[in-house]
C-alpha cells in the first residue's frame, strides 16, 4: 500500500463515529454525589432492602474506604473522584400514570435496537434492560417462569428469592477480592439475576442490556447466575452510553455458579462510548467476572467482544474446581483513538482433569493500547489439568501499542500448559490482493479483521455474531460512505 | 514361541479384543489381517506391553514367560520387537545414542558386556546396508524428519539391530510404495531362521506375496474368526472381507 | 527490621573505610547508588520484576563483607583444575570479588586488549572506566544493582580495541572463599570497541561450604559490528545466593550471544537488560536450568528494541525435580521506532514432580506495527509416545526419561557457540541428570 494511502486509511479509522451517543431526555431520580455511609444506607432502603444485604454492603464499604485505588495494568487509570458521583440514578421514578415504562426510555431502547415488546422481540431472547440504577423492564419472565427459570433484576430478585441471592452473592467473588469489587459491593444498583433449576435447559438466549444514561452517575450493576446440577444456559450482555465530555465510571461484578453437569455460555458485546477522537470522555470499564464451576464436568464458557470504553479492566475468570470441568475464554478486544485495554482471563484448575482454552485477538488502531493479561494456575491437586491458550495481536497504523503478559503457575508435575502468541499486522500481500479484486482497501481491512476474528466471533449466539460483526467493521472501517 | 489364551482387553474403558486365541511357533511367519477397527493394532499393543490399553482376561505366554506381568522394556529384551504402525518422532535423542542404549540394555539383561564404539558402529553401518538407510538418518533424531518410507525402513534396521525371537510388523507396508516394500520384505525375510517367528499385521495381500506367511488370520471385532492358509490372504484380496463377516455375525451375537 | 537497615547503617559506619580501599572511578558513583539504595529499599514481591524471588528475605541474614580488603590466602592454580577439555581459555580468577593478579598466564592476548583487574585499571585509567562504569547499570532503577554500586570494590575489567578479535575464550573462574558467611559484590565491566570480538566463560564455584550471598553486576558495551559472547555457568551449592544483573547495550550491526545456565546453586536470580540500540543489531539469548532438591532458579529478561531491523531470539528451558522452583520472566519491549523487528521467545519446562514448582511469563510489549513478533511457552512433561516407543526397543524406563530430559536441555546447549563448551555441557549435564554429579568435578574445589 502506498504510503500516503496508508496514512489516509489509519486517519479514517481513527476519525470514526460512535453512534450510540445520544442522551434520553427522562425525568430521573439522582441521589446527590458523593459517598458515604449514609449514601450506601440511601441506596439500600430506596431498593428497600433486607438487613442482610445491608450489613454486605456496609462491611464492603468499610473495607473499601481503607483501600487505594489500584495502579497495576497497562492502563493510565485517572484519579477518579469518588466523591463526584453520584451513585443512584433511577429514570423510572417519575414515570407517567396509567404507563408502565415511560415512552421515551422505551424509544431509547428500541434507537438501540432492544425492542421491550415482548412481540417484536429478537427471536428466542429475553431481555433484561437496565438504565443507570434500575432495571427497566425483564421480558419474557413469565415464560421462563413455567420452566422454574428465575430471570429478573436483582432488586427483585433480593426481595422475591431473597434465600437464593442471600446463599450465593458475593460467594465467587467477595467484597474482599479487589478495590472495584469493594465498591460495587457496597454501592451495586441493577442487574440480572438468573437462576436455572436442576435438569432444565434454558429454552431461550437470556440478555442484558445495560445504558448509562444520566450525567456524572456511575453504573455499579451486579449479576449472578446460578445454574444447578444438569441445566444449561447462554446469557448476552449488551451496553452502550452517551457521549459525555467527562469520565463515567462503570464497576460491575458478574457471579456465576456452575454445578454438576451444567453449562454456561456467558457472551458479552461490550461497546461502552470510547471517548472521542483526541481521547476526551468515555466510560471507565472497570470490571470483575468470575465463574466459580463447582460441579463435576461443569462447563462455563466467557465470550466477549470488546470495542468501547476509555478504558478496560476486566478478566473474566474461571476457577476449575469441579473435576472435568471445561473453561473457555474467547476474545476479541478492538481498541481506537486513545483508549485503552487490559483485558484478559485466569484460569484456576483446582479440580482433576479439568481443561481450559484460551483465545484472545487483540486489535489495535489510531493511538490506542490494548493487553491481554491472563493467568493460568495449576494447583497441587489439579492432576492432569490442561490448558491451550493463544493470543494474537493485529497492529493497524504506527501509534498503538499491543501487548501480552501471560502468567502461568504450575505446582502440578502432570499438568499440561502451552500458551503462544503473535504479533503481526495486516500483510500487504494480503491488502493487495483485495484491491485488485476491485475491493478497496478500507473494506478489504474490514474483511481481514472479521477474518482474523472469526475463531471467536463464531462462539458468540447467531444474532450477536451479527451486530459483533458489524461493530468490529465499524470500529475500524472508518467513515466508509 | 508365543501362546496366547482368550485375550481380552480395553482402552478408556471400551473393550477392543474379545477372546483371541493364537499360537505361533517356531520359525513361522503368521498373518494378522482384517477390517479398519478390528482390533489388529490393540493386539500389537497388548503384547508388547503398550499402558494405554488394560488386559482384562486371558494370558499370553512368551518362550514359557507370562509376557502380561513384564515390563515393555523387559518384553523386548527377552526378544519381543514391534515395528509401529506410526514410528515416533523423538527430537534431540539421535538414532546413535538411542540404538545404543537398546543395544546395551539388552546385552545388559543378557549378562553380556555392552559393546564398545567401535564395534558398534560397525554394526550399524552393517546393518544398515539391509534395508539400504542413509548413513545421514544415523546423526538425525530418531525418525524425526524422516519420510514415512524412511520410517518404515528405520523400523526394520532396529529390528536388524536388536535381532528378536519374534517380530511384530504392525501394517509396516501402510504407505510405501514397492519398492520400498520390496526392501522391506527383503531386510525381514534375510533376517528369518529357524529360531524366529514373525506376526505380519497388513491389509494387502500384496506384503504376503514377498514375506510368505504360514497361516492367515482374519481379525474381526476382536476375536480371530477364521484361520487359514496363504491363499486366505488372495480370497480376501479378491471377495474382499464382507462374506467372513457375514460367517461370524452369525456365529456371535453381538 | 527492614532488612536493609543493616546496609544503609553499615554504608553509614563504613563508606569512609570503604572508599579508602576503592578507586577513584568507583567511588564517584558510590554516595549516589547510597542515595537510590535508601529511596527504593529492597523490592519486594509486589514488584513485578521481583515476583518471583523474595529479596528482602535473602538480605536478612547477617552476612560479613571484607571492606578492608583482606587478602584471602589461596591460589586458584594449586586448587582449580577444572579446565573444559580442549577448550584452550585464557584463564583467569576472581576470588570473592577480587580479580587475582599473581602468576597472570602468558595468555598471548592481541596488543591493546586488556583483562584486569577493575580496581587497578580504575586507578591506572580512570578516565575510560569513568566513561563507562555504572551508565547502563540503573542504580535508580534496581536496588540490588544499587547495593552492588554501593559496595563494589573490584571486579574484572576487560577492554578490546577495534576490529581486534580474540580467538580464544577468556575464562573467568569467579571461587567464592571464606570461613565465615559472606557477602560478595562483584562488578565485571567489558568494553568492546567497534569490530571487536571475543568470547567468555564464567565459571561460579564455591570454594567453602559456607552461606554466600554475591552481587554481580555485569555491564557490557557493544560498538558497532562488534560481537561478544557471554557464557556464564554457575555450579555452586544450595548454601549459595547469586544475585547477577547483566546490562548489555548494542550498537548497530553488533551480535551477542548470551548464554546463562544453572547446574548447581541455592537461590538464584538472573536479571538480564538488553538493549538493542542501534540498526541491525542481533542477539541470542538463552537458559539453561536444572535444578532440583531446594534449589530456586528465576530468569529475568527484558529485551528492549529501540532501533529498526533488530533480531531478537530467547530460548530458556528448565527441568524441575524435587521440590525445585523455576522462574522465568522474559519482557520483550519494541518501541515505536524499532519497525522490522524480529523476534522470537520460547521458554519450555518440565516438572518431574508434584512439588516442583514454574512460573512463567512471556511478556510482549510492542509498539511498533511492521514487526513479527512472537512467543511461546509450556509447561509439561514427557512424552509418554517416545516413552513407550523406547521402552518397547528395551531401553529402560528410566533410562528413556533420562535421554528425553537430556535430548530436551540439550537443544539449549546446542544453541551455545563455544563448542568444547558445548560438549562439556552435554558431559556435566548427563552426570546431572543421571545424579552422579552433586557438584562440577575434576577440580579439588569441587570434590
Amino acid at each position: 500500500m502506498a504510503e500516503k494511502e496508508k496514512n489516509e486509511f489509519v486517519k479514517q479509522v481513527a476519525e470514526k463515529k460512535y453512534e450510540f451517543g445520544f442522551t434520553t431526555d427522562v425525568q430521573t431520580d439522582i441521589i446527590e454525589k458523593g459517598l458515604n455511609e449514609d449514601v450506601v444506607r440511601l441506596i439500600s432502603h430506596k431498593k428497600g432492602e433486607p438487613e442482610w444485604l445491608l450489613d454486605f454492603r456496609l462491611k464492603a464499604y468499610e473495607y473499601w474506604s481503607h483501600l487505594k485505588q489500584p495502579t497495576w495494568g497497562h492502563v493510565h487509570l485517572p484519579e477518579i473522584d469518588y466523591q463526584a458521583i453520584s451513585y443512584y440514578a433511577d429514570p423510572l421514578a417519575k414515570k407517567p400514570k396509567n404507563k408502565e415504562i415511560d415512552p421515551e426510555l422505551e424509544k431509547t431502547f428500541d434507537k438501540l435496537g432492544i425492542p421491550l415488546e415482548e412481540r417484536l422481540a429478537l427471536s428466542g431472547t429475553a431481555v433484561d434492560a437496565i438504565m443507570d440504577s434500575v432495571s427497566v423492564k425483564t421480558t419474557f419472565k413469565e415464560k421462563l417462569r413455567e420452566k422454574g427459570i428465575i430471570f429478573c433484576s436483582i432488586g427483585e430478585a433480593v426481595k422475591e428469592h431473597s434465600d437464593l441471592v442471600k446463599e450465593y452473592l458475593g460467594s465467587v467473588v467477595p467484597y474482599r477480592d479487589n478495590y472495584f469489587a469493594a465498591l460495587n459491593s457496597a454501592v451495586f444498583s441493577d442487574g440480572s439475576f438468573v437462576y436455572i433449576p436442576k435438569g432444565v435447559r434454558c429454552p431461550m438466549e437470556l440478555s442484558s442490556y445495560f445504558r448509562i444514561n444520566a450525567r456524572n452517575t456511575g453504573q455499579f450493576e451486579r449479576t449472578l447466575i446460578v445454574a444447578e446440577d444438569d441445566s444449561y444456559v447462554s446469557y448476552l450482555e449488551g451496553c452502550t452510553a452517551p457521549m459525555r465530555d467527562e469520565n463515567q465510571l462503570h464497576a460491575a461484578i458478574v457471579e456465576i455458579i456452575v454445578k454438576d453437569n451444567a453449562e454456561v455460555k456467558y457472551s458479552t458485546v461490550q461497546n461502552w462510548y470510547p471517548g472521542d477522537e483526541q481521547g476526551k470522555g468515555g466510560v471507565l470499564n472497570l470490571v470483575t467476572k468470575r465463574g466459580d464451576l463447582r460441579g463435576v464436568n461443569s462447563k462455563l464458557s466467557w465470550t466477549q467482544v470488546e470495542t468501547g470504553s476509555a478504558i478496560t479492566w476486566k478478566y473474566p475468570s474461571c476457577i476449575l474446581r469441579g473435576d472435568n470441568a471445561v473453561a473457555e475464554f474467547y476474545s476479541v478486544a478492538v481498541t481506537n483513538h486513545y483508549q485503552e485495554a487490559d483485558t484478559g482471563t485466569k484460569m484456576i484448575h483446582m479440580g482433576k482433569n479439568t481443561k481450559s482454552t484460551i483465545i484472545s485477538k487483540g486489535i489495535s488502531a489510531g493511538h490506542s493500547q490494548n493487553s491481554y493479561r491472563g493467568l493460568v494456575r495449576a494447583t497441587p491437586h489439579a492432576d492432569n489439568a490442561r490448558n491451550y491458550s493463544s493470543c494474537d495481536s493485529l497492529l493497524l497504523g504506527s501509534n498503538c501499542g499491543a501487548h501480552t503478559f501471560p502468567y502461568m503457575d504450575i505446582h502440578n508435575d502432570t499438568a499440561v500448559v502451552e500458551h503462544e502468541a503473535t504479533t503481526s499486522k495486516i500483510s500487504e500481500d494480503q491488502l493487495f490482493y483485495c484491491n485488485q479484486r476491485g475491493i478497496p482497501t478500507e473494506q478489504a481491512v474490514g474483511l481481514i479483521v472479521n477474518g482474523y476474528a472469526k475463531e471467536v466471533l463464531n462462539k458468540l449466539p447467531m444474532e450477536f455474531a451479527v451486530e459483533a460483526q458489524k461493530l468490529l467493521s465499524v470500529s475500524l472501517e472508518g467513515t466508509v460512505g | 514361541m508365543l501362546e496366547v489364551r482368550n485375550l481380552h482387553a480395553e482402552i478408556a474403558g471400551k473393550e477392543i479384543l474379545r477372546g483371541i486365541d493364537l499360537t505361533v511357533n517356531d520359525g513361522e511367519i503368521h498373518a494378522i489381517m482384517g477390517p479398519n477397527g478390528s482390533g489388529k493394532s490393540t493386539l500389537s499393543a497388548v503384547l508388547t506391553g503398550n499402558p494405554l490399553y488394560t488386559v482384562t482376561e486371558g494370558e499370553a505366554v512368551f518362550n514359557g514367560q507370562n509376557l502380561l506381568e513384564m515390563k515393555p522394556e523387559d518384553r523386548a529384551r527377552a526378544g519381543l520387537f514391534l515395528s509401529f504402525q506410526y514410528p515416533v518422532e523423538i527430537p534431540g535423542v539421535s538414532m546413535t545414542n538411542f540404538m545404543r542404549a537398546a543395544i546395551n540394555a539388552k546385552r545388559e539383561y543378557e549378562g553380556r558386556e555392552p559393546l564398545n564404539a567401535a564395534d558398534f558402529l560397525k554394526l550399524m553401518r552393517e546393518k544398515r546396508k539391509l534395508v539400504d538407510l542413509d548413513s545421514k538418518l544415523a546423526h538425525r533424531s530418531v525418525n524425526e524428519g524422516f519420510s514415512g518410507g524412511e520410517k518404515k525402513r528405520n523400523e526394520i534396521f532396529q529390528m536388524a539391530m536388536l535381532e528378536p525371537t519374534l517380530s511384530i510388523l504392525d501394517e509396516t507396508d501402510s504407505g510405501l510404495d514397492v519398492d520400498a516394500m520390496r526392501i522391506v520384505a527383503d531386510g525381514v525375510n534375510k533376517m528369518h531362521t529357524a529360531k524366529t517367528s514373525a506376526i505380519v499385521i497388513t491389509h494387502y495381500e500384496r506384503l504376503l506375496d514377498m514375506i510368505k506367511p504360514n497361516l492367515v488370520h482374519v481379525l474381526y471385532k476382536g476375536r480371530i474368526v477364521k484361520t487359514s492358509g496363504p491363499e486366505l490372504a488372495k480370497e480376501i484380496e479378491q471377495h474382499g472381507y464382507d462374506w467372513i463377516k457375514e460367517e461370524a455375525d452369525a456365529r456371535y451375537d453381538d | 527490621m527492614n532488612s536493609e537497615q543493616q546496609y544503609i547503617d553499615l554504608y553509614n559506619e563504613a563508606s569512609g573505610m570503604l572508599k579508602r580501599h576503592a578507586a577513584e572511578a568507583l567511588n564517584a558513583v558510590r554516595d549516589r547508588a547510597f542515595a537510590d539504595f535508601k529511596a527504593q529499599g529492597f523490592p519486594t514481591r509486589k514488584v513485578e520484576r521481583y515476583k518471583y524471588t523474595d529479596i528482602p528475605a535473602l538480605f536478612a541474614p547477617d552476612y560479613g563483607l571484607n571492606l578492608n580488603r583482606l587478602e584471602i590466602p589461596l591460589n586458584p592454580y594449586d586448587t582449580f583444575k577444572c579446565d573444559v577439555p580442549n577448550l584452550s581459555t585464557s584463564l583467569y580468577f576472581v576470588v570473592n570479588d577480587s580479580f587475582y593478579n599473581k602468576m597472570l598466564p602468558q595468555a598471548g592476548l592481541p596488543e591493546g586488549v586488556i583483562v584486569d583487574s577493575l580496581g587497578h585499571v580504575a586507578t591506572q585509567k580512570p578516565g575510560l572506566i569513568a566513561e563507562y562504569y555504572a551508565r547502563i547499570a540503573d542504580t535508580r532503577e534496581d536496588a540490588v544493582t544499587a547495593l552492588n554500586t554501593m559496595f563494589a570494590q573490584d571486579g574484572l575489567f576487560v577492554y578490546v580495541p577495534k576490529h581486534v578479535k580474540i580467538d580464544r575464550a577468556i575464562q573467568v573462574i569467579n571461587i567464592l572463599r571464606a570461613d565465615v558467611d559472606l557477602m560478595v559484590n562483584r562488578r565485571v565491566l567489558i568494553v568492546m570497541e567497534q569490530g571487536a570480538e571475543a568470547k567468555f566463560l564464567f565459571c561460579d564455584h564455591a570454594a567453602d561450604n559456607r552461606k554466600f550471598l554475591s552481587t554481580q553486576v555485569i555491564e557490557a558495551y557493544v560498538a558497532e559490528n562488534a560481537s561478544l559472547e557471554l557464557n556464564c555457568l554457575e555450579e555452586t551449592h544450595l548454601k549459595n545466593t547469586r544475585l547477577s544483573n547483566v546490562y548489555i547495550e548494542q550498537q548497530a550491526n553488533s551480535r551477542v550471544n548470551h548464554n546463562v545456565i544453572t547446574l548447581h546453586n541455592g537461590v538464584t536470580r538472573n536479571r538480564l537488560d538488553l538493549v538493542l540500540k542501534g540498526e541491525g543489531a542481533e542477539c541470542h539469548c538463552n537458559g539453561c536450568v536444572v535444578a532440583d532438591k531446594e534449589q530456586h532458579v528465576d530468569n529475568n529478561t527484558l529485551i528492549d528494541h529501540q532501533a529498526p531491523h533488530c533480531t531478537s531470539n530467547e530460548l530458556y528451558k528448565y527441568v524441575l525435580d524435587d521440590n525445585a522452583v523455576g522462574a522465568f520472566a522474559g519482557r520483550v519491549l519494541v518501541r515505536q521506532e524499532a519497525q522490522k523487528t524480529i523476534s522470537q521467545e520460547t521458554n519450555q519446562n518440565l516438572c518431574a514432580t508434584k512439588t516442583a514448582h514454574m512460573y512463567t511469563q512471556p511478556m510482549l510489549e510492542i509498539y511498533a506495527d511492521d514487526v513479527k513478533c512472537a512467543h511461546g511457552s509450556t509447561v509439561g512433561q514427557l512424552n509418554d509416545a517416545a516413552m513407550f516407543y523406547m521402552q518397547q526397543r528395551g531401553i529402560s524406563k528410566k533410562e528413556a526419561k533420562l535421554l528425553l530430559e537430556f535430548a530436551f536441555i540439550n537443544e539449549v546447549i546446542d544453541k551455545m557457540e563455544l563448542e568444547p563448551l558445548r560438549d562439556r555441557l552435554h558431559h556435566l549435564v548427563e552426570k546431572r541428570f543421571r545424579g552422579e554429579l552433586d557438584k562440577c568435578e575434576g577440580c579439588d574445589l569441587c570434590k
